[in-house]
């Protein structure tokens, strides 16, 4: 029972039910199945975004460049269903994932290959493939009338009063709990995270784990761009521009050790679902859509503090006393 | 190479061993890189070998060099600061709202100083009080900061600046060089005799290059880190000023998106991101070739997210292509 008190997890659910009281006394209708069905599904972009940077941040590694990566790709998306109305949206579904993977590989090979550090390469990717979005649409928008009816309609079509949008990232979560928990590949890419060196002497290429797990989130990022955009029916060089925060957020709030090696599907998704309830509560409870952002930036800084509190150990001190007897 | 002497020559030998020969070192590259950049600037436009053209281009780069400087020496103590464009806001707007209150200008600037400085206080606190990495403090306090600065001023703008304010962002020096650039040399004078020829900057270097090290040898690597995280915000204080001088008005959006720019100024510099090494002199040359790049293509109307893609693409190719040419240099002598 003590041991199930101080999993991260349980906190975090502990955290998350007690957000959702704390705002079901304020306005007990946010509390409806309904709404609550209809929250998780307006967060399930988070979540499935959150999940493939978690693998990236597991191998120390970060991706700046998801909201990027989704933004490109959605573009990409976006104009290939507006030019061939007649094509198969799986074929366009499959697209976009390809695409997203090349782009997450190109950030993998670069960390992998040349050894530049993930902050620099995906700081820098960041801002191309932001570019080539313009480049691309020519600073235009795509609007929902120039997509096809099928391509908008597929996340929206509900079952068992779930859209498709929200089953989406339920089988992400489960895929990606089964991958990281059970897979060899999964605990290999924690090994690397954890201790390099260690990982190293046991025969597992460290690099090219950090090139596999970028590679899942760019995949993610693909699949994501499709939802995203045909969720919001428009694609624009400035979608999702600044996610990548929230992704992060969600990833720190739900227990991914930025250190590497640290963090499990279940805080990760627990993380982006604290994240989307403060944001849909926000509005309903009648605060400024203004004041979100330094919520998110204040509860960010609350997580990390808090991880840190219960990371601290006692140590080995062995010249600490000494230090402060001399000073 | 007036800056190889004999108290930093391991840094710089480091260095070399992993760039080719003729390369002598990463500024003399950059260096080189700039000259050509220069010299196609010269043939793509006729406008550009104009020394208004030149001096007011200086405007465009001097604020984010500002605050490149000091992120230097906190990216040298392998910590990242990318909250910098969000305390650049905050200070801002707490500049605004002196200026409402009262017009006088000491007031203003002091009141963007401190804001500023609080600011990298916080962030230094929080890294080295609770030991949390430094990207994530500061991926919290970037939308903290800049969040706040939403709260206060939402969808309206503070412009109620006193005339004698626009010097600092408008002024010239000599009737030809505009004073933030002045303003710029001075502070990289500065900058480079306090990381190269003190013990501050010996210090630093240490720090970089192993904390453990460098705790058992005494110094004190919380507190160092600290007062880097704290010139940190100071100089984006002072970046503010320039701006909101410049500009004549605070919004929101201020100075949104300058972390990448200014990280990459520093990185291109020759700053590794692991710690330990790189040089003012570095990421002097490296602003001026970004200053460059950007006049050039602006005078030939290429727009601004063309741009960063050209600043993202230099990013990561300068950094690779001496890794290349190693990993090349290595085959070949198979």
């Amino acid at each position: 029972m003590k041991n199930l008190l101080k999993n991260r997890e349980t906190q975090l659910s502990i955290v998350v039910v007690m957000l959702l009281v704390i705002i079901g006394l304020t306005i007990p209708d946010f509390l409806a199945l309904s709404n609550l069905l209809s929250v998780y599904n307006d967060t399930s972009i988070l979540i499935i975004l959150a999940l493939g940077q978690m693998v990236v941040i597991i191998t120390r590694c970060i991706d700046l460049s998801v909201a990027a990566n989704v933004a490109l790709t959605g573009m990409v998306v976006a104009t290939v269903n507006s030019m061939y109305p007649d094509l198969p949206v799986p074929v366009i579904i499959l697209m976009g994932a390809c695409l997203g993977t090349i782009l997450g590989m190109i950030n993998g090979w670069l960390v992998w290959k040349m050894n530049i550090p993930a902050i620099v390469v995906t700081l820098g990717t960041m801002s191309i493939y932001r570019g080539t979005v313009f480049l691309i649409s020519k600073g235009a928008w795509i609007n929902a009338h120039q997509m096809s009816e099928t391509f908008l309609a597929i996340p929206r079509f509900e079952l068992l009063g779930l859209p498709i949008l929200g089953w989406c990232s339920i089988m992400v979560v489960a895929g990606m709990y089964y991958f990281m928990r059970y897979r060899q590949l999964g605990r290999k890419i924690y090994a690397a995270g954890n201790s390099p060196t260690a990982a190293y002497y046991i025969g597992i290429d460290v690099g090219k784990k950090q090139f596999i797990a970028f590679t899942i989130s760019g995949l993610l990022a693909g699949i994501a761009s499709y939802l995203w955009i045909s969720r919001y029916a428009v694609a624009y060089t400035d979608i999702a521009n600044g996610f990548e925060l929230q992704v992060i957020a969600a990833c720190v709030i739900g227990g991914v050790s930025i250190a590497g090696g640290k963090g499990t599907v279940v805080g990760c998704l627990l993380g982006a679902l604290f994240l989307g309830i403060i944001n849909n509560a926000l509005p309903v409870i009648g605060i400024s859509p203004f004041w979100q952002m330094a919520i998110s930036g204040g509860v960010i800084i609350i997580a990390v503090i808090a991880n840190s509190l219960s990371e601290r150990k006692p140590g080995r001190i062995i010249l600490r006393k000494a230090v402060q007897n001399a000073s | 190479m007036e800056q190889v002497n004999t108290e930093n020559l391991d840094i710089n030998i480091t260095e070399r061993k992993t760039l080719p020969g003729w390369l002598f070192s990463w500024e003399s590259f950059l260096f080189l890189t700039a000259v050509i950049v220069f010299i196609i600037n010269c043939f793509a436009s006729p406008y550009f070998l104009d020394l208004w053209t030149l001096s007011d281009a200086t405007f465009d780069f001097s604020e984010k060099a500002i605050i490149a400087l000091p992120l230097a020496l906190v990216i040298i103590v392998r910590e990242i600061d990318i909250s910098v464009a969000s305390i650049v806001a905050l200070s801002s707007t707490a500049m605004g709202f002196v200026a409402q209150a009262s017009g006088d200008i000491t007031a203003i600037c002091f009141a963007g100083l401190v804001v500023g400085t609080l600011c990298g206080v916080i962030n230094g606190l929080l890294v080295t009080k609770l030991n949390i990495p430094s990207i994530v403090v500061t991926i919290g306090t970037m939308s903290l900061f800049r969040g706040v600065t939403y709260i206060l001023l939402g969808d309206t703008a503070l412009k109620d600046y006193p005339e004698s304010f626009a010097f600092f962002g408008q002024g010239y020096v000599f009737s030809l060089f505009g004073f933030e650039f002045i303003f710029f040399l001075f502070l990289a004078v500065i900058f480079y005799i306090l990381l190269q020829r003190t013990n501050f900057g010996r210090r630093t270097y240490a720090i970089g290059h192993s904390p453990t090290a460098a705790y058992y040898s005494g110094i004190n690597v919380n507190k160092h880190k600290l007062v880097l995280f704290s010139l940190v915000g100071l100089f984006c204080g002072v970046a503010s000023i320039m701006l909101t001088s410049r500009l004549g008005s605070t919004r929101p959006t201020i100075a949104l998106g300058w972390e990448l720019n200014i990280i990459t100024m520093v990185v291109l510099g020759g700053v590794s991101i692991l710690g330990g090494s790189g040089s003012i002199v570095g990421v002097v040359i490296a602003i001026f070739l970004m200053g460059l790049v950007t006049v050039g293509l602006g005078l030939l109307n290429v727009p601004g997210i063309v741009m960063s893609i050209i600043i993202g693409l230099m990013l990561i190719s300068v950094i690779a292509l001496p890794k290349l040419l190693a990993k090349f240099k290595i085959r070949t002598k198979k």
